[in-house]
């Protein structure tokens, strides 16, 4: 069983969206809609799995729906059909209460403004959700310290919000959705307000902490690189239909349309590809030469090409243990390079 | 049947509306005195198409004088029972202040002014200063304001009591809003005296329908305010409580109330600007303060005595604008403390 399942989720906006669903179950375009009935097609048939400890990227361009996607998954937006399955209980069939007791333990959330209340203090914003657990204040603020100074903010708890700067506020976001400890946690566009140097920045932090703590995290984001470098697996959502899911490398090396393929166009595949990708596996002939570099799997070529370029050096791939897994030469390196 | 009805919903709604006009029409003609002799001469003699005909008149007048009468003599005793409690709250208030010694009275309301700007020295001295010339016009003003004060004290009160919650509920319901919204514009455009009378005739001259009228001339600034404010809050920072699993009602106290306060202190502050240019209007009907002073003056042909019961006015409006406005000021403070530090710079 997926942690999350999306099952035919369809979202429209307007005054009477249940009266267009024929239209778009039948294959009429955003524009077609709008056009004739005045109503906006948020999300058209999206259905996906996200697995227990993955961090999912789901990305588009604005207006491609994602946004609308994540909310879905803690009900602050409710679909017009389909249905949303967490840890196989259906979210649409919660009545109120339970609603709020699922917000408060399963699922926190991170903003793209930060979200944050300018009336409390940074140690009170990051316990708002164990307060909503009905946590006691000692108990509380124990908690909240600890996140405080897991991302790095200590010093800073008694200020408010405002007198923060943005990349220490989303920090104080991002304490918020660590402190209730659910499995998992969602992240709308949550470095997009930041400047690069603090994005980059967080987006190591966020990778640091994801390897200790292995939640269940849905990314947005506009921003591919940001995509690549996070995600576990990609989804790409256009115009409200989702166009392909798959793992970095897929989305990279097999763009499923056009959509996609201008997308990626202008990526880095030096910072995508990992070795263990684009080697050709140690079953068959050892590739010939005299000098040897060896480079573990996991690592993105773009940290040991220079070492290799132009110095012709066969790259022998190895596991933790040391083992070759494969080899790397120019072949190898010309045929992943070109598009 | 019933889908029938429903898909001609509005046309039905309109129908009955043209239903109840014609019946006003038949009964304006039927209960009017001057009506023709009988209904036929009306499509022989067409000089009822020339001037307004006398008959074409709808009998509101009738029928709120009998409706009114009817309330007074059968449900009297509630208003007594209004009128009673109203009283006695403002007495209580007006005696307590007047037998105090003056001193203490604007210490005390310099006290108020100090905490609420939030120690600022500047409006605290100003704030006691007005207070204190407001009795060194005249000494009777002195009393006479305070009985002003009182008057508008306890209308505040009432604006509070009823402001709040509605304002809160039509935040929340789009429906509720939807139907409060006409009845505030018809309040705020009614003449005042128009609902001066009928607070007369139910709770007698003096101050309780003073403090009616003053009521329903400042209360809506305060509901729309409130209204305004909790739907101003940031849509982020809702979807934030929601995500956490907030409730209804800890979204409202913990977060939308907190940080709607500095737009519903701007209601407190035009709802208390707007009771005191009601209570000076309520001096016509015989509420005691500042404003039959001014009403004095008028009927005196004195110049200088109207005007020195003007000023007070004004001072009295500025103590109490300074002290809600103030107040108002330094909780938006708390909420964005970012310029706090001017000295470092």
């Amino acid at each position: 069983m997926s942690k999350i399942e999306i099952n035919n989720i369809y979202k429209i906006f307007g005054n009477n969206p249940k009266s267009v669903m024929q239209m778009v179950r039948d294959g009429a375009t955003k524009e077609e809609v709008l056009e004739k009935t005045g109503h906006t097609v948020g999300l058209d048939n999206v259905s996906l799995k996200i697995e227990e400890g993955e961090t999912f990227v789901c990305m588009g361009l604005s207006g491609s729906g994602k946004s609308t996607l994540i909310r879905h998954l803690n009900r602050l937006i409710d679909p017009t059909d389909g249905e949303v399955l967490v840890e196989g209980t259906n979210v649409m069939s919660l009545n109120n209460q339970e609603l709020i007791d699922f917000r408060r333990h399963k699922m926190s959330m991170v903003f793209q403004r930060f979200g944050l209340f300018p009336h409390k203090t940074v140690i009170q914003n990051v316990g708002y959700g164990l307060e909503m657990q009905g946590k006691q204040d000692q108990e509380r603020n124990k908690i909240a310290m600890e996140k405080i100074e897991a991302v790095g903010l200590n010093g800073f708890e008694h200020q408010y919000p405002n007198q923060l700067s943005g990349g220490m506020q989303q920090r104080v976001g991002l304490a918020r959705a660590l402190a209730t400890d659910t499995d998992i946690m969602l992240m709308d566009e949550a470095f997009s307000a930041l400047d690069p140097l603090i994005r980059s920045d967080m987006q190591k932090q966020l990778i640091d902490l994801q390897s200790q703590l292995k939640k269940t995290i849905v990314f947005i984001t506009h921003d591919l690189d940001e995509s690549l470098r996070l995600g576990d697996h990609i989804g790409i959502l256009n115009a409200g239909k989702l166009v392909q899911v798959g793992t970095p490398v897929d989305i990279v090396m097999n763009p499923a349309d056009e959509y996609v393929t201008a997308f990626v166009k202008d990526v880095n595949r030096a910072k995508v590809l990992k070795a263990k990708v684009i080697m050709t596996p140690a079953n068959g002939a050892q590739p010939t030469g005299s000098s040897r570099l060896k480079v573990h799997e996991d690592q993105f070529l773009e940290e040991f090409l220079p070492k290799i370029v132009l110095k012709d050096i066969v790259v022998e791939v190895v596991d933790k243990a040391g083992n070759i897994k494969g080899y790397i030469t120019d072949k190898e390196l010309q045929k992943s390079l070109s598009k | 049947m019933n889908s029938l009805i429903k898909k001609n919903k509005k046309l039905i709604f309109n129908l009955g509306l043209l239903l109840i006009f014609i019946w006003l029409l038949v009964i304006s003609y039927s209960s009017s005195k001057r009506k023709p002799e009988n209904v036929g001469e009306l499509l022989t003699d067409f000089s009822w198409l020339g001037k307004w005909p006398k008959w074409l008149d709808l009998p509101l007048m009738k029928w709120i004088n009998i409706g009114f009468k009817n309330l007074n003599e059968n449900y009297g005793y509630i208003f007594e029972a209004i009128n009673n409690f109203l009283l006695y709250l403002l007495i209580s208030l007006k005696n307590f202040l007047i037998q105090a010694p003056w001193p203490a009275v604007v210490l005390g309301v310099t006290l108020i002014a100090y905490f609420a700007s939030g120690r600022k020295i500047g409006t605290t001295v100003f704030v006691g200063v007005c207070t204190f010339f407001i009795g060194f016009l005249h000494p009777i003003f002195w009393q006479k304001a305070i009985e002003t004060t009182a008057i508008m004290v306890i209308s505040i009160f009432l604006c509070l009591i009823f402001g709040l919650p509605i304002g809160i509920l039509m935040s929340r319901a789009e429906r509720i809003r939807n139907k409060i919204l006409p009845i505030l514009d018809l309040m705020q455009t009614i003449p005042a005296f128009v609902y001066l009378i009928p607070g007369i005739m139910l709770f007698g001259l003096g101050a309780v329908p003073a403090i009616i009228a003053t009521f329903i001339y400042a209360v809506p600034p305060l509901v729309r305010l409130t209204d305004l404010g909790i739907r101003l809050v940031d849509k982020e920072v809702i979807e934030a409580a929601d995500a956490f699993g907030a409730s209804r009602k800890q979204k409202l106290w913990g977060v939308q109330m907190p940080l709607a306060l500095p737009n519903i202190m701007q209601g407190i502050n035009q709802c208390t600007m707007m009771a005191l240019s009601m209570v000076v209007i309520a001096s016509m009907i015989g509420t005691r303060g500042l404003g039959d002073e001014v009403l004095l003056g008028l009927q005196q042909l004195n110049v200088g005595r109207a005007a020195e019961a003007g000023i007070a006015i004004v001072l009295l409006a500025i103590v109490l604008d300074r002290i809600t406005q103030s107040y108002g000021e330094t909780l938006q403070q708390r909420q964005s403390p970012v310029k706090k530090d001017k000295n470092n710079v």
